[in-house]
């Protein structure tokens, strides 16, 4: 029997000979997740980017989540209401100054209440939001590694259903120390996560000697594109309270259902639970990146059914507080309700307008995608034009959609999918004749295929 | 139950601590010239608000930089898409020239070694992120401001062990306080990774001597360790000196682009200076490429709000504004400087010489029953809820001697002010006599085991967990 290692604390000592004072671990490590293929996809289209006039042969970004379809509407709607320009007000900006000293960790009543009035108007009232309740971050990216220091200790684990957001990797890991188990969805069942799987993944955990803590979920789902049943959300609850944990659901594209009546928000279940034990557990996680459009203004929240977490969390936002001006000029946009529902609406109506298109032209192509319903992507399936079903074989096609049809996409492999063969396909990031482009491209190129 | 982390249970977030108390008093009763002229003055707010008006008038002059219009023309969508983590180019750029102007243009300042965050509360905790593992310390000179117990400890699980600096040579940092908080450290089985200085100080208002920043330079480079400078009051020297950054000491010991230069990390931000902590502007300026990139990515955490950088690149760019803006600023807070020090001064108490920053810090061990903390308990409870003013005890930044007050001038009117140090100046005659009797009846010797002595008047940061504090 050997001697156990002992590990020094500080083991990168070894080079103190080269008077080297070493980094964190955290800062050398590469939890950051920035060398997987997602992010170098990003690369080649930074180096060579398409445009429909000065490079139309460039890449076409289709590995960005962001919705552009609906700026119009945003822009017309703060021209009209403040025609003069200034912000704070006429002449000369008062308000300004109150403005710019306001950084109070409890955020903006105005815009607290503008924000809960948004997410309730989401879930066509069927949830009700107390601003009190309201927590602000420079982003959802902040949102989620500030509830899972938390929810949980460096070492414990979070279960995440696969295939999942690259980000989450950084994000509830890199700096918290916490570790991400996955509960493993496949196609069988439309990548639904089932009682089955949910277990497997805490007996996982468990058996590694790893404390869980929680499940998180992305509702609707990134990179699927599709929302979860109301059965599973309950199912998903009825575990958490089983095994009491947390649950954490990102809802960040909420508001890019195509059709709202298809969206359950774990928010409606817990709406009609009165046992304060249950509700604790529950934590919702908001942004206005993806449903506005907004990813540069940094606006992000968490909403907790919980004091205990609310409280700290509000806390803790003081290292990531949201800008005093953009709550400001987004807090009457939000609250106007007439705009807010009109904005929802036809958000909607052209996202679904874009996924159809995308889809139809796929199928054409001899494509099929998963059946969605919400977000700014599909979920396309190529397993059958790989030569091996291994993450190599997909990486491989991935390299030649990449380099052949100048196309960015996401290999399901980054996204941790167990499944081969899968990508995510943006849509919403680019002009319709952009996206006319690009399924040109992939026309071609199954024709090309199907001739050998 | 299902339980929280171990950050949610511990007092980490620091705000058992006066420092906030005295905020939450504050709140309660906040004064008002016209609604509520008996209420609090806050004073313990380290706000600059004697500027804004240079500000407002620029912003009238310049309409385009707040309503996202470029040259009249609407960039809202370039502006709402950007959230690249290396920041807006062009508002770095602004910022590493601000930062050159305040240091009268004598350092460079590298667009491309700037990281922002979202203030410098986030900047610094992203350096400790990047430069400690938990259980790992820095040394911090006392007093210091008392937000780093949270910044740089709560969720690093970093340790804090104190510089001790006394008033018997201005709270100035001597070699022998280096030598013997490394050796506490040590002592405490703890790996030092650096030392953390603010320049100019909070809580003392004054900056640090170039015989002090050599001494940290020589100092880091024998232990081999790092050096973090937040120099977020740079820009409000204004004592006849000049503000020397450790960039110059750099410079002028000629270790510019050595090993030792990599070790040396500024930190800044808006919020002073500038008077703009609701925007959310800080910065980390680093010459370590491993750090810069690191602290990039970590910045996904706390990004600056496109809207906002846009913003203040066009008004850090108007050189005729910043250079009109900084001379300005100076000279006001010189002479509110002034008016705080005469009007304490008139009641009998003194302060440290300062030259610097939006506060004073200021001297009233005489006014203390005992040389004790409880006694400057005792004494800062008089003084908010009695005198109505919310001043930072001494105790609440680590200062090793009881009696020490910061109080701040730069986040009122001149009439608060002069209300503020009315009643300052009443509550002192009144307790000169008070005094004077309580003495020769000399009952007021306090038992250390007073239930009212709270746990975080004792706390010194860098000990164990005392038990009760779960």
């Amino acid at each position: 029997m050997g001697l156990p290692l002992m590990i020094e604390r500080s083991s990168n000592n070894n080079n103190n000979n080269n008077n080297v004072v070493e980094l964190s671990r955290v800062a050398v490590s590469d939890t950051h997740g920035e060398d997987s293929p997602y992010f170098a996809g990003w690369k080649a289209y930074d180096e060579n980017p398409y445009d429909e006039t000065h490079n139309p042969s460039g890449v076409i970004q289709m590995g960005l989540a962001e919705n552009q379809v609906s700026f119009d509407l945003l822009e017309t709607y703060l021209e009209k209401k403040n025609p003069e320009g200034s912000m704070w007000g006429s002449k000369g900006a008062p308000g300004f100054r109150e403005n710019a000293l306001f950084q109070d960790y409890h955020g903006l009543k105005t815009f607290r209440q503008a924000m809960a009035s948004f997410m309730e108007q989401i879930r066509g009232g069927k949830a009700r939001f107390d601003p009190d309740r309201i927590v602000l971050t420079a982003g959802a990216t902040a949102a989620n590694e500030l509830l899972t220091f938390i929810l949980a200790d460096p070492n414990d684990a979070l279960l995440v259903p696969t295939p999942y957001y690259p980000g989450f990797d950084r994000d509830l890991r890199w700096r918290t120390g916490v570790k991400i188990v996955p509960i493993h969805c496949d196609s069988s069942n439309n990548f639904q996560i089932t009682p089955e799987a949910l277990e497997s993944a805490y007996q996982t955990a468990r058996d590694a000697n790893i404390r869980v803590r929680g499940v998180l979920i992305t509702n609707p789902s990134n990179p699927l594109g599709a929302t979860v049943q109301k059965k599973v959300l309950e199912d998903l609850l009825d575990f958490c309270v089983r095994k009491n944990i947390h649950l954490v659901s990102d809802e960040i594209y909420s508001g890019s259902v195509f059709h709202a009546s298809e969206f359950t928000s774990v928010a409606e279940i817990v709406e009609n639970i009165d046992d304060v034990s249950v509700k604790e557990r529950v934590h919702i996680v908001y942004s206005l990146s993806k449903d506005l459009g907004l990813p540069g203004f940094r606006v992000g929240t968490i909403y907790s059914y919980n004091d205990n977490v609310v409280r700290t969390a509000r806390r803790m936002s003081s290292f990531t507080l949201v800008s005093s001006q953009t709550q400001h000029m987004l807090a009457s946009m939000l609250s106007d309700v007439e705009f807010t529902e009109k904005y929802i609406r036809i958000n909607r109506e052209r996202l679904r307008r874009r996924y159809e298109t995308i889809v139809e032209g796929l199928k054409k192509a001899g494509i099929e995608c998963l059946k969605g319903n919400a977000g700014l992507f599909c979920w396309m399936n190529l397993g059958f034009l790989l030569e091996k079903k291994t993450k190599d074989g997909e990486l491989q096609l991935w390299d030649v959609i990449l380099k052949e049809l100048k196309l960015n996409i996401s290999p399901g492999t980054s996204c941790h999918c167990s499944e081969f063969g899968w990508f995510r396909v943006c849509f919403a990031n680019m002009s319709e004749n952009t996206l006319e482009i690009a399924l040109k491209r992939i026309h071609e190129f199954m024709d090309r295929r199907r001739k050998f | 139950m299902k339980q929280l982390s171990t950050k949610v249970t511990s007092n980490g977030h620091g705000q058992d601590s006066s420092y906030f108390l005295g905020w939450e008093e504050y709140e309660k009763n906040p004064y008002d010239e016209i609604t509520n002229p008996n209420g609090m003055i806050q004073m313990g707010l380290a706000e600059n608000q004697l500027c804004f008006d240079l500000i407002e008038s620029w912003l009238a002059k310049n309409p385009d930089a707040a309503s996202l219009k470029r040259n009249g023309q609407s960039i809202f969508k370039e502006l709402a898409l950007f959230q690249d983590y290396h920041g807006m180019p062009e508002f770095k750029k602004a910022m590493a020239e601000f930062m050159e102007e305040i240091r009268g243009n004598r350092v460079t300042f590298d667009p491309k070694k700037i990281v922002l965050a979202a203030g410098s509360t986030s900047a610094n905790e992203t350096l400790i992120f990047c430069l400690a593992e938990p259980g790992d310390a820095f040394l911090l000179p006392t007093p210091y401001y008392p937000g780093f117990d949270r910044d740089l400890k709560w969720r690093t699980g970093a340790e804090i062990v104190p510089i001790h600096c006394s008033s018997s040579n201005g709270f100035q940092i001597t070699e022998a306080a280096l030598q013997q908080a490394y050796q506490q450290a040590q002592k405490l089985d703890l790996k030092v990774k650096g030392v953390l200085v603010t320049n100019p100080s909070n809580p003392l208002g004054t900056a640090l001597t170039r015989r002090e920043l050599n001494l940290l330079v020589d100092f880091i480079t024998s232990k081999n360790i790092h050096l973090i400078s937040d120099e977020i009051y740079s820009g409000t020297m204004f004592g006849f000196e000049q503000f020397i950054s450790v960039m110059d000491v750099l410079k002028d010991k000629k270790l510019e682009n050595t090993e030792v230069s990599k070790r040396v990390h500024v930190v800044y931000s808006l919020s002073k200076d500038l008077g703009l902590p609701g925007f959310r502007v800080g910065a980390i300026y680093s010459n370590d490429e491993m750090i810069v990139s690191a602290a990039t990515k970590m910045s996904s955490f706390g990004l600056v709000s496109s809207q906002t950088q846009y913003l203040l690149s066009a008004l850090l760019s108007d050189k005729k504004f910043t250079s009109q803006y900084l001379e300005e600023n100076q000279k006001r807070l010189k002479s509110r400087q002034r008016r705080l020090v005469s009007g304490l001064e008139a009641a009998g108490i003194t302060s440290l010489r300062s030259n610097a920053g939006l506060f004073c810090w200021v001297d009233m061990r005489h006014l203390l029953d005992t040389n004790t903390f409880e006694a400057e308990l005792e004494l800062w409870k008089k003084i908010v809820y009695n005198v109505k003013l919310n001043i930072s005890p001494g105790s609440s930044c680590h200062c090793t001697e009881p009696g020490w007050f910061r109080v701040c001038f730069a986040n009122m009117s001149e009439d608060t002010l002069d209300l503020a140090l009315k009643r300052l100046k009443t509550f002192v005659e009144s307790t000169d006599c008070g005094r004077m009797i309580s003495r020769s009846s000399h009952e007021r010797l306090k038992s250390l085991r007073k239930k009212t002595v709270s746990n975080w008047v004792f706390r010194v940061s860098w000990s164990d967990r005392v038990p009760d504090e779960r």
